[in-house]
């Protein structure tokens, strides 16, 4: 009977859920928002003002896709982010009378925020799978000592590159490729691959898996705790790139940097349509996601309709009415 | 006992979107008297006692209580009338007490206070009259599920109910808790209770119902007394042709046909105690034993799905270690889970990811080939029938039989040798039962192995040609070819023999 009618595989075009078009439909709306009440918000120099920008907390958002696409969160990347510049800022001081100012001590910082990040991640990963502690309580707990050892690090005041470092080091967030700068290439680049991987290979399939049901991704051979490891150590490497490219445009790590990025990474998630409980992720959604919130900061920057004071608050309110509207489309659907 | 029914259905019919489910249902349930609603699974039993208890509207018909038509609003006023729905997954707040759950949404007070002492005295007083004997103020976390059936059954004595709705009562309870829950249903209907229930088991709808109605494809197609009609009739019209030969033909296992499994000493620390057994090519060994004799535990520990030890496991006449899931696939041995809804199949997600997801590594080695996941699709639709409205269906809108199928399809994507299925039939219709015994013994006959874990002593009979009995843990006893019987397994799984006292535990 039915089975002869699905036994074709048909190419079935529906109209795009709501869930798909909504993001898109706020961040459409909110560019002509933008274009209205200012006329040089389409400029190139603002566009790529808003990309750049975005790339920190975008690069650092397709890492929190997977983690809470697999069913995890993590509360600590804002902290681990600040801690990791400080880090990285005192290594090349100390090293600068030795390597002198060159692209090895530049090497050198970056390996040292990407194997900090790696090492940050896979403890919050070992905490959260091996010692089976909540994953917010782990973070939270993370986010804290991240915070305050940037905080002791800086003796609670800012940690500043060398003059000459931060000359040199300047264009890697300011200079780039056909106009193009490299923060931006950076999270292309990082936003293409997480695509690639969370739709067409194993480990995103293995993460919706997990994040969807633990127990049928453990009977389906499905290695549920290393799947999750691998999610937060790559977040950690993400948060070391995203840093990477934060250095150089301010030179200085404080208590304050870094504050409220992970609201800002976990509701550029959600926004973008990733399921808040795991088990459903969309990288592509996550980078609309992202500029929607930028978008949001830069229009308050621009205008004055609304002190930019309160956008912390807007954001807010953005990621709880973005779960309500996830929730109401699960009812329905 | 009036000739009026308490309730009935008068040629209901109930669409879901453009779907119509129910075409035009007659149904009549009488005080006093038990009736069985009996169908493959997708018939519409329940969604018509959904419509019964006004727990669905109905979109066209009508619902007649005691004459008068009616209509409920809600579950609120079906229940205000009398009528009281238990579901399946029981409805009841596992963290209260079994007093709090009886009276919830309905506590009794004394001014702005509860009245502790009369909720107290009417619950004992409720559950006195199911013969249930759990204190009161044990938190219903703590109970058996036949217990919990018990206390939906005095929740609703204590809404007076005069007509009680029971969807698959027993799917989730031992022949012995059954066996308790039938003298109650007794007991309800001797004070002019009507009860309706589902089952899947034809053998307790003869047992204790009065009459029963089939219903097939969303329509009644019989309504008879129960004593005019035998299990085979009763199946017959369910399925709409013969199913009498539920069972294939066993093969004959030659004794020297090569050992495909050798296990010796399997521990599986708290469930299972130094195994051993042997399993041949061609064979379906059957391992029946209570529910808790540590079977599905026994069989989880040697997939690797849960710590245990070995003092040696062979595969094929080779020594093979098994530590995680992905050792045992490797060496081609496959676990079918019991519980197709929390270990066997993601139920938010569409029957392709479901079907590769155990086996993902022969769809490509880092990307996936949906192609070829597509096409792996369309034959396990073909080779399984599975019959689902689109194939970008959500699992968990499959019905069980459907899914069941899908969960025996995506075990099947890792090419198993050695195939273990858990419980292979529970809660499904017996059209699909068919389906699926064909199946496994068509499998055993290509040269797999296969172990059947269940509970339902006709299903191993049926199937196995020889049977392990498991009981606390260890191998009590095995029994082969005619040997194979009820009293037999019986008598190994209750340790007749062995000491008393142990026997009364």
């Amino acid at each position: 009977m039915t089975s002869e009618t699905v036994n074709t595989p048909q190419r079935r075009r529906r109209l795009p859920s709501m869930s798909v078009l909504g993001p898109i439909i706020a961040l459409l709306v909110l560019i002509a928002i933008g274009a209205f009440l200012n006329p040089n918000f389409l400029g190139a120099g603002n566009i790529t003002n808003v990309l750049a920008r975005s790339a920190f907390i975008g690069i650092i958002a397709v890492g929190m896709t997977f983690v809470i696409t697999a069913g995890g969160l993590d509360l600590s990347v804002g902290s681990m982010a600040a801690f990791i510049a400080g880090l990285m800022i005192l290594v090349m001081n100390a090293a600068l009378p030795t390597l002198g100012v060159g692209v090895p001590i530049i090497l050198l910082g970056m390996a040292v925020a990407l194997v900090a990040g790696l090492l940050a991640g896979l403890l919050n990963g070992f905490l959260i799978t091996t010692l089976g502690i909540e994953a917010f309580i782990v973070t939270l707990g993370t986010m804290g000592i991240y915070r305050s050892l940037v905080t002791w690090l800086a003796d609670g005041g800012t940690l500043s590159l060398d003059f000459g470092l931060r000359t040199f080091y300047r264009p890697v967030y300011f200079d780039g490729i056909l106009g193009i700068s490299w923060p931006i290439i950076v999270f292309a680049l990082v936003v293409v691959i997480g695509e690639v991987i969370m739709s067409r290979a194993r480990f995103g399939r293995h993460c919706a898996a997990t994040g969807s049901s633990e127990h049928v991704a453990h009977y389906s051979n499905v290695n549920v705790g290393r799947t999750r490891l691998a999610t937060y150590a790559m977040l950690g490497v993400l948060v070391g790139v995203a840093t990477i490219m934060y250095v150089p445009r301010l030179g200085s790590a404080s208590a304050s940097t870094g504050v409220l990025w992970e609201l800002e990474a976990i509701a550029a998630v959600i926004i973008g349509g990733t399921v808040l409980k795991g088990g459903f992720g969309r990288v592509w959604g996550t980078v609309i996601g992202v500029l929607i919130l930028s978008l949001i900061d830069n229009i308050l920057n621009l205008t004055d309709l609304v002190s930019p004071y309160l956008n912390g608050a807007i954001q807010g309110v953005i990621i709880i009415l973005a779960v309500i509207l996830q929730r109401e489309a699960k009812a329905k659907g | 006992m009036s000739d009026t029914p308490v309730l009935s259905l008068r040629d209901v019919h109930k669409s879901f979107g453009p779907v119509e489910v129910l075409h035009g249902v007659d149904l009549d349930i009488r005080a006093g008297e038990v009736l069985a609603l009996i169908g493959e699974n997708g018939a519409g039993k329940s969604t018509a006692m959904k419509c019964l208890a006004g727990y669905q509207p109905v979109t066209s018909g009508r619902i007649l209580l005691e004459g008068r038509a009616v209509t409920f609003a809600s579950l609120h006023e079906g229940e205000a009338a009398g009528i009281v729905l238990i579901h399946q997954e029981f409805n009841l707040a596992e963290q209260l007490t079994v007093e709090q759950n009886i009276f919830l949404g309905r506590e009794l007070r004394r001014g702005l206070l509860l009245d502790k002492p009369e909720m107290r005295r009417r619950s004992r007083e409720y559950l006195a009259r199911v013969k249930c004997r759990v204190d009161p103020d044990t938190p219903v976390s703590e109970l058996s599920n036949s217990d919990k059936q018990m206390v939906e059954i005095a929740k609703a004595l204590g809404r007076n109910a005069r007509v009680l709705i029971m969807d698959e009562p027993t799917a989730v309870l031992t022949n012995a808790e059954a066996a308790v829950l039938f003298e109650q249903v007794e007991a309800l209907r001797a004070s002019g209770t009507a009860i309706v229930f589902t089952s899947h088991k034809l053998g307790e709808v003869k047992q204790i119902a009065d009459r029963v109605s089939v219903m097939r494809d969303g329509a009644v197609v019989h309504t008879g007394q129960v004593a005019e009609m035998s299990e085979d009739q009763m199946a017959t019209a369910m399925v709409g042709r013969d199913v009498s030969d539920l069972y294939p033909a066993k093969a004959k296992v030659s004794a020297d046909a090569p050992v495909m499994l050798r296990v010796e000493g399997l521990d599986v620390p708290g469930h299972a105690r130094s195994l051993s057994f042997d399993l041949r090519q061609g064979e379906i060994l059957g391992i029946a034993g209570l529910v808790g004799s540590g079977r599905t535990e026994a069989m989880e520990g040697l997939c690797g799905l849960r710590p245990a030890s070995a003092a040696r496991i062979e595969i094929g006449g080779e020594r093979v270690q098994i530590r995680r899931p992905s050792d045992a696939l490797r060496h081609r041995l496959c676990y079918l889970t019991e519980d197709r809804k929390l270990r066997g199949l993601l139920l938010d997600k569409g029957m392709r990811e479901n079907l590769t997801l155990q086996a993902l590594r022969k769809f490509g080695g880092v990307l996936i080939d949906r192609q070829a996941e597509e096409a792996a699709l369309s034959r396990a639709i073909g080779d399984f029938d599975i019959r689902a409205g689109r194939r970008d269906v959500r699992v968990g809108n499959l019905s069980g039989g459907n899914q069941q199928k899908l969960l025996l399809a995506k075990v099947m994507q890792s090419d198993p040798e050695i195939l273990i299925v858990d419980e292979p039939t529970r809660g499904i219709d017996i059209g699909t039962k068919q389906q699926i015994y064909a199946f496994l013994s068509q499998l055993a006959a290509s040269g797999h192995g296969i172990i059947v874990i269940s509970s339902e002593m006709q299903e191993i009979i049926g199937l196995a040609t020889r049977v392990l009995v498991m009981r606390q843990g260890r191998i009590a006893g095995e029994v082969a070819g005619e040997a194979i019987t009820e009293e037999a397994i019986v008598r190994h799984a209750m340790g007749v023999g062995a000491d008393p006292s142990e026997r009364a535990a």
